[in-house]
């Protein structure tokens, strides 16, 4: 019997942990300024006029309240490409750490998942640091707030699984410009994150409907307010779990093919 | 046997010649054997049907010139590689269904080296071992031990990026150590170094092979062959195209002794016709000739009386080197 697969994953989680103590206070630190600039700009800046115009505020609530949310899921959005783009690369090109690990017991299901778990890892200290900082500043005013941290880290996970099949064979960094340019920033910037989607031309609503952020932002922001129900909440978190899910079984599939040839 | 037995036997800070070839119980067994072994990608055949046998404490090499199959023959016995037909079991067991059991007694040396540059010489050894199933106490030890072994405890709180090729090879080579493996597969351990981080290898490696490790590796050199290979097989174009000992390769595939003659210009270029009954064989060279001869001295005096002078003569063992360039071939492939 081979021993299973979450004691072999862990096996690969340590390394990744080890090898973060080099770079972590870099990381800590970029995840204090993130939620400290993004708030002042938009909640503070930006939300002191909108919130002072006719509407006094976005769907009932103070903009910064209403965009603290939306930035929370964006960033761990960027957060999980970032680990799952440049790092797998790495991990398969540059340093091949990847090769390292399959030539011992470990298998390409605990490369896969070890390196997940580290992502996982990544997404807890930049969400729970970004609630943090948040409520803080008073963009977060309930405790619900707790509730939109797994939110986010499975928001990150969502887009994670996917980019990581997608990066895994890449032979040069190229196309995961066109990554962040065509789908990365886009999704950012209409699907729900600043403004809520039907304020968009009606024949582009459906491109935000299917993007799993706008869902992972509805439910982060239903729950962070504490104004959500139930079945919206749940439908959302299973878009995102088909995602991850879906992400995972073909990025198991991309690293085979190209890891095990 | 559970798997995991074989990597947490040992766990005195064991000797390296504490090695415990009782859990695997096959010692007179067979490391690797291969029949009709295939590896196509695409329409590419890259390993074209080979037989090999590799009984257990055996030191065997795959030479070849580069693009020969020797790498993607290792990576099948690695575990890391899907054969496209043929069978194949490593220590017994089945690749494609044990790859992770027969992995926990494998240990590889890569041709390209797979180190963790920011992290140092310690921390490679030691998250390594855990990939194994190491308790951390027993991969700190053993750690210590390897370092010791490769001569890098001055260097072990450094990080690897700045070592020197060699150092990183050692590095390498210790790592794939930390499990105690019953077989170490070595794919070109020594391309790129200078002669002293070889030589330094050599020794570390015939060490190993002395407490009994199967050794099993590829290379280019016939000097690294001669010198660490019990048997080894010439690999062409995929195919297997000698087998033996080095002394038996050389017995079959040449002349005891190598007569070279060199010449000023390239008068020598009509001369083969010349001499060709002095020899076993005369092959003609953009600046020499080499007469295969039992006795390269009397085919010397012999080509003397004939009025051919050559501007330099030398007469030499007939080595590995001659016999995989008749066997493969003098054109470069690339």
């Amino acid at each position: 019997m081979a021993t299973v697969t979450p004691v072999m994953a862990g096996r690969a989680l340590e390394y990744w942990l080890r090898s973060y103590r080099g770079t972590w206070r870099a990381s800590v630190f970029s995840g204090f300024l993130s939620p400290l600039l993004y708030l002042a700009s938009l909640g503070f800046g930006l939300g002191a006029l909108i919130d002072r115009g006719p509407s006094g505020g976005v769907a009932g609530l103070p903009y910064a309240q209403y965009v603290a949310p939306g930035v929370l899921a964006v960033t761990a959005m960027q957060t999980a490409v970032g680990e799952s783009t440049y790092t797998v690369m790495t991990a398969v090109r540059w340093q091949r750490f990847y090769f390292a690990m399959l030539a011992t017991p470990l298998r390409v299901i605990d490369v896969v998942l070890g390196h997940l778990g580290f992502i996982v890892f990544r997404l807890l200290l930049v969400t729970v640091t970004f609630a943090g900082v948040g409520a803080v500043l008073g963009a977060f005013t309930s405790g619900w707030v707790l509730a939109a941290v797994p939110v986010a880290v499975l928001v990150g996970l969502a887009h994670a699984t996917p980019v990581m099949a997608f990066s895994v064979g890449r032979e040069t960094d190229v196309g995961f410009g066109l990554l962040f340019r065509l789908v990365i920033v886009p999704m950012s910037l209409f699907a729900g994150t600043f403004f809520p989607v039907d304020q968009l031309p009606p024949g582009l609503r459906p491109l935000a409907w299917a993007a799993p952020l706008w869902h992972g932002t509805e439910a982060a922001r239903a729950l962070a307010t504490g104004r959500f129900g139930l079945w919206p909440v749940t439908g959302h978190l299973a878009y995102l779990l088909v995602w991850t899910l879906g992400g995972l079984a073909a990025a198991v599939v991309c690293y085979r093919r190209t890891l095990v040839r | 046997m559970p798997v995991t037995s074989s990597v947490v036997r040992d766990e005195g800070r064991g000797e390296l010649s504490t090695r415990s070839s009782s859990s695997s119980g096959t010692k007179a067994g067979t490391a690797v054997r291969a029949r009709g072994l295939v590896k196509r990608f695409g329409d590419f055949v890259a390993v074209d049907g080979i037989d090999v046998e590799v009984p257990l404490g055996e030191s065997f090499g795959f030479l070849g010139p580069n693009g020969a199959g020797k790498s993607s023959t290792m990576r099948m016995i690695g575990c890391v590689s899907p054969p496209s037909a043929g069978e194949l079991t490593v220590l017994g067991l089945d690749p494609r269904r044990d790859g992770s059991r027969i992995r926990a007694r494998l240990g590889v040396v890569p041709q390209q080296d797979t180190l963790d540059q920011e992290l140092t010489v310690r921390e490679n050894l030691v998250l390594y071992a855990r990939y194994f199933g190491l308790s951390r106490a027993h991969a700190r030890a053993k750690a210590d031990e390897l370092l010791e072994f490769a001569h890098l405890t001055d260097r072990a709180d450094d990080r690897v990026e700045p070592l020197s090729g060699g150092m990183k090879r050692r590095l390498t080579i210790a790592r794939a150590l930390v499990n105690d493996p019953d077989v170490l597969l070595l794919d070109e351990p020594t391309t790129g170094l200078d002669p002293q981080a070889r030589h330094l290898l050599w020794e570390r490696l015939f060490r190993l092979k002395r407490q009994g490790v199967t050794l099993i590796l590829t290379t280019h050199y016939m000097d690294e062959a001669e010198q660490l290979c019990d048997r080894l097989v010439v690999m062409d174009g995929g195919r297997i195209v000698a087998e033996g000992s080095p002394r038996e390769l050389i017995e079959q595939h040449s002349s005891r002794e190598v007569l070279e003659l060199r010449f000023t210009d390239d008068d020598h270029l009509g001369l083969e016709v010349a001499v060709r009954d002095l020899a076993d064989r005369v092959e003609t060279l953009p600046d020499r000739l080499l007469l295969y001869s039992a006795d390269g001295d009397a085919a010397l005096r012999a080509v003397l009386d004939r009025g051919v002078s050559p501007e330099s003569s030398l007469v030499r063992r007939s080595s590995l080197e001659d016999v995989f360039l008749r066997l493969t071939g003098r054109s470069l492939v690339d």
